[in-house]
């Protein structure tokens, strides 16, 4: 039905300081009008300044116009008092529910804003692990009803309150493959991988993959409550190099790209090397900003040249 | 024998060591830290021979206190437990570098108790060279436990392995630890056997398996041994051969193909495992295997499973043999049928912790919910402590599950959306935990969620008089909810809230109460620079500490309020501001 949800990452350049202000000020009302201005400023600021993971080989998707979430919906305008809006739409009874399906603030929503918001303030929201945030969690089951892609999961810092090992234990175990028979106990390689900015890191097993699309496409599902997914799922076939127009893109756009220490301590680009040859030595992963990963590019420049 | 009889004697000083050392024998039984305290406040004598009488101490808040007072009051303490951040830090909510450093202590003991023996952290960061400098300092160390701590890797852990010669205990619990590879287990020599409880389930990788079976065979005390995942099925049967005398067992991975041999030879190691107690582990177990287990279950009184993604049939499986459990644990997979079958097959069952397998997905549709609750209450009516993470409650079932199950002591429930009301009549969760305090009047400890209104703080300030720790989360209306609870909890030690509508009236409300509480957490809540600068002038022996993001917002994000005899700490971290 609607295209797959994109979503911002909050905590880039100007969008972040903006978005700070918004959770920190949420039920101020003196700060409200101020928090309107800037909450039209990261719709229009977050489509430059979306993110994703790139992988040599892929190519940068459509961006889609009009797919911006802003942070809280259409609350912050409707009313400012944060706390006022969440208890008032706490009262409307199965508005939280699981269950309750389609419910009347989905629909109000999209009706009301279609352009600027999607699915109401279901928000993906990294902060910094000082701040936590305000957010309802209501229409996640309904975007799903939409039939659209993996629905926006509404993030607040520290809730539910689990351990921080219990929430990387069982990441790690739901994104082993089910029908593993028993392989599970024959070798496994859990290297960490973290993102510039996320509040925690994960653990994925190199074994669980064979090649680097595969790997690519389930960061992209475990960091995709940190960032926007999906594209290089559409990656070119059969590609295993960079095209120098390609690493400039991704280096140069607001775009992550995917980096890994190697047994030397080295930090090196993703995707260079054959897939075995990467598993044998990678030691952990790291979703690095563009812009900080430009210190890898002359390596991988020469190889290109080289190779073209 | 009464003190003061024999201070007023007019006979010489020598009467009055008599009931000094008949003091000191009896006050060297007491145990309780709880009793010690009241000893201490009896009268001088009684103070100071229970400060000589005094071998552990237990520390609940670092910062209350300071290294030197304590060695100061109390010469001849052999075991130190202390505890450092604030609880909200285990969920991220602390930032990094906020402190509870034990090095100073370390040093600090390393002078006055040269033969400190035990030492046991929750919270607290501690390197890589505060455990090499633990090692090497005091040459009786038996016994380190680790809980939730941070800022060392496997490193320190083989320091400990190396110098610590009569080490009887390593105890690593979920922390932020780095991992550099599980050589550490090889830094044993090869003539160390006095281990006795051993616990690295929490490793995040390979440790060295020869080196474990080996330290396992020579180590004839060992009773509790608690491995990481790594560790395979074939290689569980071969430790447990060696160690048949374990009462604490976590195991390894719980998946691997076996042949009907091993799988007789495991069932027969456990078989001979005629101690134990405690089971855990079991990562990515299936029914599979449970049988191997059936015959070591029936002694069973703790099994926690919340590291096994069970489905309810398994569970219908495995805990009929388990009719002596006290404590379980398990993950949300189990759904509510798991839950019935722990109804009806566990009917001593004391403790129940039911964790989400994934607590970020909320439009999944599963996990538990109040039926399974309900389910346990009616077939175990002994059920005492709770923790349940659920997507929806409501109102009549908590109220039916406290009136099948009155005693409890710690109500811990998590409905997983913030401000959730009960799904069924989209009221607020207010009557569910008027109904828990009411009922469950030895409640100490108390966790709230879902949609809450002042009407909730009401009740907990009126019935919960036992109430010894609260956390809110996103519940109350205003600030009398805060005001009702600090003025009718007369027992209330500890309190964090966070994101609620609380301010400063509410803040300052308790400011007579907070000297007799270990601490209070407000975070992103509605209470100003001000009244924190106002609650840290009127009480000069409070530290209130204030966390604040944004130069320009007068209100700050978190606040954190504690007595201390030791003044602002001063280790604190430019981001937090000591008022």
């Amino acid at each position: 039905m609607s295209p797959p949800l994109v979503h911002d990452y909050i905590g880039l350049s100007e969008a972040s300081s903006s978005s700070d202000k918004l959770s920190s000020s949420s039920s101020s009302s003196s700060s409200s009008t101020e928090d309107e201005k800037k909450s039209n400023n990261i719709d229009l600021n977050l489509k430059e300044t979306e993110l994703r993971l790139g992988l040599p080989g892929s190519k940068a998707p459509e961006r889609k116009a009009g797919l911006v979430l802003s942070l809280f919906g259409n609350d912050l305008e409707d009313k400012p008092n944060g706390f006022k809006s969440f208890d008032d739409l706490g009262k409307s009874g199965n508005l939280f529910s699981p269950r309750s399906g389609k419910n009347g603030l989905m629909e109000s929503n999209t009706t009301t804003q279609p352009s600027s918001c999607l699915a109401g303030p279901s928000v993906r929201e990294v902060v910094p692990p000082s701040k936590s945030v305000q957010e309802k969690k209501t229409q996640v089951s309904t975007s799903n009803q939409h039939g659209s892609a993996p629905a926006a999961k509404a993030q607040v810092v520290g809730w539910p309150p689990i351990r921080s090992f219990r929430k990387n234990t069982m990441a790690t175990n739901s994104t082993k493959s089910v029908d593993d028979d028993g392989k599970s106990g024959s070798g496994c390689l859990y290297v960490k991988v973290s993102m510039d900015g996320a509040p925690y890191l994960r653990k994925v097993d190199l074994k669980t993959y064979s090649n680097y699309m595969e790997i690519s496409s389930a960061l992209e599902k475990m960091f995709s409550c940190f960032t926007i997914g999906p594209c290089s799922s559409q990656g070119l076939p059969g590609r295993d190099g960079l095209s120098e127009s390609h690493l400039m893109d991704l280096l140069h756009g607001s775009e992550y790209v995917l980096t890994y220490e190697d047994k030397d301590g080295d930090w090196m680009l993703v995707g260079d090397v054959p897939w075995e040859m990467f598993t044998n030595s990678c030691k952990r992963l790291r979703i690095m900003k563009g812009s900080e990963a430009i210190g890898l590019a002359p390596r991988a420049m020469e190889k290109c040249k080289n190779r073209n | 024998m009464d003190p003061k009889r024999s201070r007023n004697s007019p006979d010489s000083p020598e009467s009055t060591r008599f009931p000094d050392e008949v003091l000191e024998r009896v006050l060297s039984l007491l145990r309780s830290h709880k009793d010690r305290s009241s000893v201490s406040l009896v009268c001088k004598d009684w103070y100071n021979a229970e400060r000589w009488t005094r071998t552990h101490v237990f520390i609940g808040n670092c910062y209350s206190v300071s290294p030197e007072i304590v060695s100061g009051r109390f010469p001849a303490i052999r075991s130190v437990t202390l505890k450092g951040k604030p609880r909200f830090s285990d969920f991220n909510l602390v930032p990094e570098n906020w402190g509870a450093d034990i090095h100073q202590w370390l040093v600090v003991f390393a002078e006055k108790y040269p033969f400190l023996e035990e030492l046991r952290l929750k919270r607290m960061t501690v390197t890589d060279e505060s455990l090499e400098f633990l090692a090497t300092s005091f040459s009786n160390f038996r016994a380190i436990s680790l809980l939730s701590c941070d800022g060392f890797s496997t490193d320190g852990l083989a320091a400990i392995a190396t110098h610590c010669k009569n080490l009887t205990e390593l105890d690593i619990q979920e922390n932020d630890m780095e991992d550099n590879g599980g050589g550490w287990l090889s830094c044993f020599p090869e003539n160390f056997t006095s281990l006795e409880v051993l616990n690295f389930a929490s490793q995040q990788g390979d440790v060295s398996f020869d080196a474990l079976e080996r330290l396992v065979a020579r180590c004839k005390s060992l009773r509790v041994l608690k491995v990481d995942k790594y560790v395979k099925l074939e290689q569980l049967h071969r430790l447990l051969v060696q160690s048949p005398q374990l009462t604490d067992l976590g195991t390894g991975n719980f998946q691997q193909e076996l042949t009907p041999r091993q799988f007789a030879e495991l069932e027969s190691a456990f078989r001979n495992c005629k101690n134990l107690h405690t089971l855990s582990g079991l990562w990515d177990a299936t029914s599979l295997y449970f049988p191997v287990l059936y015959s070591a279950c029936g002694s069973l009184t703790f099994l926690n499973l919340s590291y096994a993604a069970l489905q309810s049939g398994d569970l219908v499986k495995l805990l009929p043999h388990c009719p002596n459990l006290r404590r379980l644990w398990v993950l949300d997979t189990v759904e509510d049928k798991g839950l019935e079958a722990i109804g009806s097959s566990c009917p001593l069952l004391a403790e129940l912790r039911v964790f989400p397998a994934d607590p970020f997905d909320l439009d999944i549709n599963h996990g538990v919910t109040e039926s399974g609750f309900i389910a346990v209450s009616c077939g175990c009516p002994k059920l005492h402590y709770v923790l349940y993470f659920c997507r929806q409650m409501t109102n009549a079932a908590v109220a039916t599950i406290v009136q099948n199950c009155p005693d409890f002591t710690h109500f811990r429930l998590c409905i997983m959306n913030p401000r959730q009301p009960d799904y069924l009549t989209g009221e607020p969760m207010d009557e569910a935990f008027g109904a828990v305090v009411k009922t469950c009047t030895k409640l100490q400890r108390l966790a709230i969620s879902g949609l809450l209104t002042d009407l909730t703080f009401e009740y907990i300030g009126k019935y919960a008089k036992n109430l010894e720790t609260l956390s809110v989360a996103f519940a109350g209306s205003s600030d009398w909810g805060m005001q009702c609870v600090l003025r009718g909890c007369a027992k209330l030690r500890k309190l964090e809230i966070r994101d609620s509508p609380f301010g400063n009236a509410a803040l300052l409300s308790g400011l007579a109460k907070y000297e007799s509480m270990r601490s209070l957490w407000m975070s992103a809540c509605n209470v100003t620079m001000n009244a924190c600068r106002i609650l840290a002038r009127e009480k000069p022996r409070l530290n209130v500490e204030v966390m604040k993001d944004d130069e320009t917002d007068s209100r700050v994000d978190k606040v954190y309020v504690y007595r201390s005899v030791a003044g602002p700490r001063r280790d604190a971290p430019p981001f937090v501001l000591t008022l």
